[in-house]
């Protein structure tokens, strides 16, 4: 009965564990390969004797060394870090202070404001890039970084006035009270009694911010043309892909190194990273 | 204002409030709230890039409803989102499932399979794109050592393969998404329920529907709502993989509202194909209010 056991699990538990894991991290391995592969070995065709796709007999730092020194990458991945930072840092900003907000103090429309900010969270972005194309290039904000680091807030600023919303809840009133006895204004006690505890909480919606930016395409793709400005996801697509040619080594390693930043930061904070997730669902 | 003055009126409670709000509500009326008219406005001219144009009132509606591949774009946004918010529900469920027992290395595991969601879909999309090569592919040569296949297939650009090879990626990329979203709301359920039901005489799947899905209803309902919008308004994954094609198999909405706004320079009737989405995703949003309301109410 034990054996049985044992074998059930197996079953039952990690083989669909295994083929879950290996589906979901398998492109990334894949889009690691390609970058160290010759192109000699990269242009194979799939019914070639001497395909070998899961390793490479030849590693080579070619494709790497083309990016970097041949196209704007590295230009590319400064543009969306100081994106990326900038917008993530006016979206905590706003939303900590519109959170703090909704969720504490008393005042007409709290209830319709709350739910206005929400539905913002829902716009997608695609239903509005036409007219907001527009009124980019009315400001005269086309093809500069400004035109990103104000229009990604408006889908931070939501999230993170959600997230913080829900955290301020948690954090007992009596704090405040006590403090406004002691003789602090109103204000004090919002800026040194409950921001101080409320970091882990701005942690998460900043981290979970900063990774929204940089996957944002659509916008960074309509709003910026010229090349030096791009954000790294559209300079790839745009610059290393020539009509109906692509080059798949630069191409990967792109992929590779562009996901690198986000990467990074998730490993840090993963906790904080899944907090704010689940959060941002959850309200 | 001297200083004291200033922070009595930060006392009341509804100024500070206000200045609070200030920055958050300055932001999204004028980024949000404010294309949204002149998006509706534009729909309803006829500019294009450089000519502000002029009041045509619906005719750009009334030439898209009559464009017969606009109406493949909203039929194929629909699949699309049917079919991916299935597979995304039901894999994700599962995975939950098996993330929410004991075993080693489950944090490593969890923190692992979110690399999709979090990775740039662009970047990602781009490995997908390697990886459904017609001359190239993996999926052909594995296919093709298993004896599965003599000749190519050709994922991205035969029209019915198309929409389940972007719809793949689509699941691949939601999966994870679900299952930590869900994940999390079934570490809340007390594992006392199941011990009662178990003594009870509940079976293992008794247990699980009697007892887990409806503690985790509300959870899923916000999850699957919140991706369906996503879904719905998707681009950027279409966009790499086949940019619409071939034929249109893959246009949606969005997708195509790009290419006649921006690649065609058609504004007004790109904001039009836009704004189409926007009776759907308003049901979806009030439903999922109402939803909310009805869960906090009780």
């Amino acid at each position: 009965m034990i054996e049985g056991a044992k074998w059930k699990k197996w079953v039952w538990f990690y083989l669909p564990l295994g083929a879950f894991v290996f589906s979901l991290l398998f492109p990334f391995y894949w889009m690691a390969v390609t970058t160290v592969r010759p192109d000699g070995e990269l242009y194979r065709p799939w019914n070639h004797p001497l395909y070998s796709p899961f390793w490479t007999a030849h590693p080579t730092f070619d494709h790497i060394k083309n990016l970097v020194q041949e196209t704007l990458f590295n230009q590319w991945m400064w543009n969306t870090m100081l994106i990326a930072a900038a917008a993530t840092l006016i979206s905590l900003v706003c939303g900590v202070f519109a959170g703090y907000a909704l969720a504490r103090l008393k005042f007409r429309y709290a209830g319709l404001l709350g739910t206005a900010i929400f539905i913002t969270y829902l716009v997608p972005q695609t239903l509005l890039f036409i007219p907001l194309a527009d009124i980019i290039r009315e400001y005269r904000l086309g093809d500069t970084p400004w035109a990103l680091i104000l229009t990604y807030p408006t889908f931070l600023i939501p999230f993170c006035t959600w997230l913080m919303m829900g955290y301020f809840k948690t954090i007992p009133k009596e704090l405040e009270e006590c403090a406004r006895i002691d003789g602090a204004a109103r204000w004090q006690a919002m800026i040194y009694i409950i921001f101080p505890i409320a970091v882990p909480g701005i942690l998460s919606a900043g981290i979970f911010a900063f990774t929204l930016s940089w996957n944002e395409f659509i916008y960074a793709l309509v709003f910026l043309s010229s090349p030096e400005q791009k954000t790294v996801p559209v300079g790839v697509v745009s610059e290393l892909i020539r009509g109906d040619v692509f080059f798949w080594g630069p191409l990967m390693a792109g992929a590779l190194i562009g996901s690198i930043p986000v990467a990074i930061v998730y490993s840090f904070f993963v906790e904080y990273y899944v907090t704010g997730m689940t959060g941002s669902v959850k309200g | 204002m001297t200083a004291a003055k200033r922070s009595r009126i930060l006392e009341r409670e509804d100024a500070l409030a206000f200045w609070l709000l200030f920055p958050t509500l300055a932001l999204l009326m004028l980024f949000i709230a404010y294309p949204f008219v002149r998006g509706v406005w534009l729909s309803l001219t006829n500019s294009t890039v450089g000519e502000p144009g002029h009041f045509i009132g619906l005719a750009n509606f009334a030439k898209i409803f009559d464009d017969s591949i606009f109406r493949t774009a909203a039929i194929n946004t629909f699949v699309y989102t049917g079919v991916t918010t299935v597979f995304k529900l039901a894999l994700g469920l599962w995975l939950a499932l098996l993330l929410n027992r004991h075993f080693r290395g489950k944090s490593w595991v969890r923190a692992f399979i979110l690399l999709p969601f979090i990775i740039p879909t662009v970047l990602s999309t781009l490995a997908w794109k390697w990886m459904f090569d017609p001359t190239f592919s993996v999926f052909n040569w594995l296919f093709w050592k298993l004896s599965i296949i003599n000749s190519r297939i050709n994922w991205l650009g035969d029209p019915d393969l198309a929409m389940a090879s972007i719809s793949l990626v689509n699941i691949w990329r939601g999966v994870p998404f679900y299952a930590i979203s869900l994940l999390a709301g079934l570490q809340t359920i007390s594992p006392d329920l199941h011990e009662a039901a178990a003594i009870d005489g509940a079976n293992r799947w008794q247990r699980f529907w009697f007892v887990t899905w409806p503690l985790l209803l509300p959870v899923t309902m916000v999850v699957v709502l919140f991706s369906i919008i996503q879904t719905f308004a998707d681009f950027q994954l279409v966009y790499v993989l086949t940019g619409g094609g071939p034929a249109n198999a893959t246009q949606l909405f969005a997708t195509y509202a790009y290419q006649i706004g921006i690649g065609t320079g058609l504004l007004s009737e790109g904001a039009a194909i836009s704004l189409a989405m926007f009776p759907a995703l308003l049901l979806v949003v009030v439903f999922q209010l109402w939803y909310i309301r009805k869960v906090e109410n009780r």
